[in-house]
């Protein structure tokens, strides 16, 4: 069984008349790491938007199931309980809610979406102590508002937290690496590959190779011009690496 | 334009969700014999009222010369506010349950009916039976009640063991009768009937409400409350309230209301009276939930209401927290006249205004003391086709130097049909006081709601949690257990307003 599978999808914004995704393709199976690379504007963060649901997108044809079930009709929220997380390129700063409160309120609301009972605050407490632990997240960064005031790093690692506690089976991570240094994008990537597991699924979205270093991909994938130009193991994301974009995209318009 | 279209997308879904929900949740009635006075206003009416609650010619002089007074004003119209002319001639101005008659003695006389109203507001009129020396639970604190339906306090919590601290509390009928020395040197003194329409109005008719007397150096043992319930048909509610925090003393008091749905608008015209005297502080709370009207404006309750405390004396200090998401017409202005050195006045204040509500709140901070200081946060939130303002005075008299004001006045509009107005007034008559001023407007932001949606929120939950995080620094400043009311209302509130 595949856990996403994305069909021939083409997508467009719907502010202006301009065709994003041409065709996109890619199957991704429990277990299975998948990196996509490419330069900017090849459509690899709106993948993700439109994978999550966000709104000014319109499919103009294809399809994308999670599980076999078709995500684009579902809202945002149920895609969330059916499994699938996306790690924002930019979180979202929401003032005045602590960030604990935000992590319970979506872990609830996601376990009442599935029919599951909601999770004590005894229970909540612990679990969230243990898994911020991991990432260095400390109690001051739990109480504060949701990334009002985090650093780079903090907000990242914040995502993290987020997929830890909300357990998905599909996590798209848009660019996560962006805006980290060295030793921030170690913390987070030991945060991700901490989650790695049999039945859960990874999709990073990265300029870089060196994100890919700490986070081993099973394939990479070349995105350009809105559709998946080539496939490969990780030795793709070092080719790119030393030779740059330029002979992969030769006769992509 | 395609922006706007998904903007109104959303907003066709969510207000189909909210069609079949019916947010408001007080708004069914009890059945219940009631005694009417005629329909009207008029002197007789007053006399009648006075008669029912066995008043002194004193207190009869005084309504009577308010209404007098009453007849020859004219309706205020400055408010940005929008309303048909209001026919006083065609209420009731006073309606009691039957089984009231004859003034129950204790709790156990009233009526089970009135009791069976109270418990379905989830209003505790029993006393918890404690064994003397056992605390109570952890995180039960006990709360007096006053228990106010239409013209009448039906009975009042825990009076015994209030007055075993000196601490007086009751309805003001009884006070009138039991504590006319208290009553007369207070009643009038901070809002007098001369004050303005509305409280002219109450002054004359006013039918019952909460007295509170604190003692010097008392610190009141439970919080009180008291609970307004408009039931009957066509009928205002003009309660009075009047509280007397003597030197030294403390007390933190809270508010309620609800009405039930009705196609008719019914009138609110209350006053409450706060004096604090030196080193007393008062916390008054509101969570005022009259009934807001349908989505299309019909029905809900006119509020207009006179608040006002007086720190008569040094280093008095009075909190005014409110919440108000109900009545289809708000205008209120609960305000701190700052006469002692070192006085303070707070003020922090939820507005929420949707479908086709307006209203017009602020506060007035009065400085007149030296070294007083006030503090104003205000947080209005807009959504349907609400309209929402600010109102607010900051006024540092000659003689109040050194003083400080700092005004936070923030506004959150929800869809683009409703608007958010401040108005805020600052006299400055004096070179040594400083005044802060700080005003914001935003939109409810929908990286913010796809960010929540993204984790698995639904939309409605979405908007909530940004709003509730909007009102922190004001939910904060409530009493625990109104916080987490105050927190479900505001989210209740805004069901269906999403843009």
């Amino acid at each position: 069984m595949n856990l996403l599978e994305i069909k021939n999808l083409h997508v467009k914004l719907e502010s202006e008349d301009k065709q994003i995704l041409k065709g996109v393709n890619l199957v991704i199976k429990p277990g299975e790491v998948h990196a996509i690379m490419g330069p900017n504007g090849s459509g690899k963060s709106t993948t993700s938007y439109v994978l999550s649901g966000r709104e000014g997108y319109e499919v103009t044809a294809g399809e994308a199931l999670l599980n076999g079930v078709n995500l684009l009709e579902m809202e945002p929220e149920e895609r969330a309980a059916a499994g699938l997380f996306l790690a924002f390129q930019y979180p979202v700063e929401i003032p005045g809610v602590g960030n604990m409160v935000f992590l319970r309120t979506a872990l609830n609301a996601q376990r009442k979406a599935r029919g599951e009972e909601e999770i004590s605050a005894g229970d909540f407490l612990k679990l969230v102590r243990e898994k911020a632990k991991t990432l260095k997240i400390d109690a001051d960064m739990l109480k504060r508002p949701v990334n009002v005031g985090f650093s780079g790093g903090e907000k990242k690692r914040n995502e993290i937290l987020q997929m830890a506690i909300l357990e998905p089976q599909m996590c798209i991570l848009d660019e996560t690496d962006s805006g980290l240094d060295v030793d921030a994008m170690k913390l987070v990537s030991e945060g991700v590959n901490a989650l790695r597991s049999a039945g859960r699924s990874f999709l990073v979205i990265t300029h870089y190779q060196r994100l890919l270093d700490h986070i081993k991909p099973d394939f990479v994938h070349i995105m350009a011009a809105g559709r998946i130009i080539k496939t490969g193991g990780p030795e793709l994301a070092l080719e790119v690496e030393n030779n740059g974009y330029a002979d992969l995209l030769e006769g992509v318009v | 334009m395609a922006e706007l279209d998904v903007r109104e997308g959303v907003d066709r879904e969510t207000i189909e969700t909210v069609a079949g929900m019916g947010a408001y949740k007080y708004g069914w009635s009890t059945e219940i014999e009631m005694d009417y006075a005629p329909k009207g206003l008029n002197e007789d009416i007053v006399r009648l009222i006075s008669s029912k609650n066995e008043e002194p010619e004193w207190l009869l002089d005084w309504r009577l010369a308010a209404y007098r007074r009453w007849v020859s004003l004219e309706e205020p119209h400055w408010a940005m506010l929008d309303y048909p002319t209001i026919d006083y001639q065609d209420q009731y101005y006073y309606a009691t349950p039957k089984s009231m008659a004859v003034k129950p003695k204790s709790l156990d006389e009233v009526d089970p009916k009135l009791l069976a109203t109270y418990k379905k507001l989830g209003i505790p009129l029993k006393e918890q039976a404690l064994l003397a020396g056992v605390e109570a639970p952890e995180g039960e604190r006990r709360v007096a009640v006053d228990a106010v339906f239409d013209s009448v306090s039906v009975g009042t919590t825990f009076k015994a063991e209030l007055a075993k601290a000196g601490v007086i509390f009751c309805s003001i009928s009884e006070a009138v009768r039991e504590h006319p020395e208290l009553v007369r040197k207070y009643l009038g003194s901070v809002v007098p009937p001369s004050d303005n329409f509305f409280a002219t109005l109450n002054s004359a008719v006013f039918s019952d409400g909460s007295f509170v007397y604190i003692p010097p150096g008392t610190r009141c043992p439970m919080e009180l409350s008291t609970y307004f319930r408009i039931n009957a048909e066509n009928t205002g509610q003009f309660e009075r309230t009047l509280i007397v925090c003597d030197r030294g003393a403390y007390v933190s008091y809270l508010e309620g209301c609800t009405a039930p749905k009705r196609d008719t608008h019914q009138l609110h015209a209350a006053v409450v009276e706060i004096v604090i005297l030196e080193d007393a502080e008062v916390k008054y709370s509101t969570v005022q939930n009259w009934y807001p009207g349908d989505e299309n404006g019909v029905g809900g309750i006119y509020n207009f209401v006179t608040k006002r405390a007086d720190c008569r004396e040094a280093r008095a200090k009075v909190m005014w927290t409110q919440v108000e998401t109900g009545s289809a017409i708000t205008w209120k202005y609960p305000s701190c006249i700052l006469r002692g050195d070192d006085s303070q006045g707070e003020f922090y204040s939820i507005a929420i205004a949707n479908n086709a509500q307006q209203a017009d709140t602020g506060t007035k901070m009065v400085h007149l003391g030296k070294r007083t200081k006030s503090r104003i946060v205000s947080k209005g939130i807009s959504a349907g086709r609400a309209q929402n303002t600010y109102r607010g005075l900051v006024s540092m008299h000659p003689k109040a130097a050194d003083s400080r004001n700092y005004t936070q006045c923030d506004s959150l509009l929800i869809g683009d049909k409703c608007g958010a107005h401040t108005v805020p007034y600052i006299e400055v008559k004096n070179t040594t006081s400083r005044v802060e001023h700080e005003a914001t407007t935003s939109k409810v932001d929908e990286d913010q709601l796809f960010y929540c949606r993204s984790r698995g929120m639904d939309e409605e939950e979405a908007v909530a949690l940004v709003v509730n995080g909007f009102c922190r620094e004001v939910l904060q400043a409530l009493p625990m257990e109104f916080a987490m009311e105050a927190q479900n209302l505001v989210a209740i509130s805004l069901e269906g307003s999403v843009g």
